[in-house]
């Protein structure tokens, strides 16, 4: 159909401009900074010199750095920056979601801790 | 009656949604790819929020640093995180492959399409390997789906010392149970991922070798495979985060 192959070319054509390769090659840099640090953290900082502890402000800072990571992914790798504005928020507004279930399940999880086992089993005969 | 004046209801819309228009601008396969892999990182999501209420459950966990700490060839302990890195910068670098392949692709240039998801490829291939050396070493020292290295042991003081190496607090079988449980089955879900992609991106090498996409005039099933190639790669840096470095 030519209308199908008119919006194909269209897209791949005006697609083209939001990624060179010198745009690849810098995301990567980005991507391999970021992995670099969270070994400089872990590595480094926690496991040989012992500067920080494993603990809250540790994971905070990893799940920091994954999502600028999951970011640049998702908006370069991915493409999701160039698109329209009308489609990234039809593909993001649903992990509203998941941060729910998130805040859901480890709301329950802490609670299964203290709670599973305050009570003894009772025998039954 | 005069019909001349039509109300504001009768108008034919003309709105970007109001039909016959295309205000995504983009193709029917690439949006569907985009809704696929929204469901897929539900899922995954699922999975890795389960692990994390299991944590929050447990009294005690594994150590990362103890469970995963050999580097195949080289050191059979002392190095947590060295082969868990080996295989994050291959799959970085297989996705960096995978869009130098696309943006050839725009170029319409067979040759560099070519050049680049043979890369890709051969990367995807790298990383299931490493996997299956790193399986491969779990199960050696009894880690498996529904098993750790005390099952079948009854005596307490057995099941602790057969635990004792890969925990730094309190020793509990329960969660080593649940730790060997979801680590295979989330790094499985996610290798079979990869695996799907690697044979993906087998096939538009071969469409792209047959010529297939030079008389269709565009690359665009290379983009469609590469958004899934970019999701298998995000998926791993959320794995990476919460089995290797929390």
């Amino acid at each position: 159909m030519a209308h199908h192959d008119h919006i194909a070319t269209h897209d791949a054509h005006e697609h083209g401009e939001g990624m060179d390769k010198k745009r690849i090659w810098s995301v990567f840099f980005v991507l391999l900074a970021l992995t670099a640090l969270e070994f400089l953290i872990a590595l480094g900082f926690v496991h040989h010199w012992g500067i920080l502890q494993k603990g809250a402000l540790v994971n905070t800072i990893y799940i920091v750095l994954t999502l600028v990571k999951a970011y640049y992914i998702v908006a370069f790798f991915m493409h999701l920056k160039f698109e329209k504005s009308s489609f990234i928020v039809t593909c993001g507004i649903v992990f509203l979601f998941i941060i729910y279930f998130i805040v859901l399940m480890l709301v329950e999880g802490g609670y299964l801790l203290t709670h599973l086992q305050e009570h003894a089993l009772y025998p039954n005969n | 009656m005069s019909t001349t004046t039509v109300s504001q209801l009768d108008k034919v819309k003309d709105g970007p949604w109001s039909g016959g228009k295309s205000p995504w601008n983009l193709e029917y396969g690439k949006i569907m790819m985009w809704f696929f892999l929204v469901s897929d990182a539900f899922t995954f999501s699922a999975f890795l929020i389960y692990y994390g209420a299991q944590k929050f459950a447990q009294p005690t966990w594994i150590d990362a640093d103890k469970i995963f700490q050999s580097v195949p060839g080289l050191a059979e302990s002392g190095q947590p995180l060295v082969f868990v890195g080996i295989m994050t910068f291959i799959l970085i670098m297989s996705s960096v492959t995978m869009v130098l392949a696309v943006e050839a692709g725009h170029r319409n240039s067979k040759q560099e399409v070519v050049k680049w998801m043979l890369w890709t490829i051969l990367g995807g291939l790298a990383f299931v390997g490493c996997q299956a050396i790193e399986w491969t070493h779990l199960h050696h020292q009894g880690f498996w789906f529904g098993q750790n290295p005390a099952t079948g042991l009854t005596d307490p003081d057995a099941i602790a010392a057969a635990l004792q190496p890969y925990f730094s607090k309190e020793i509990s079988y329960t969660a080593a149970l649940q730790f060997s449980n979801l680590f295979f089955t989330i790094t499985g879900f996610h290798g079979f991922h990869v695996s799907i992609g690697i044979l993906l991106n087998i096939i538009v090498l071969c469409m792209t070798l047959n010529n297939t996409f030079e008389n269709r005039g565009t690359y665009l099933m290379v983009e469609k495979v590469g958004l899934y190639w970019h999701f298998v790669d995000l998926v791993w840096v959320f794995v990476f985060t919460f089995f290797y470095l929390i």
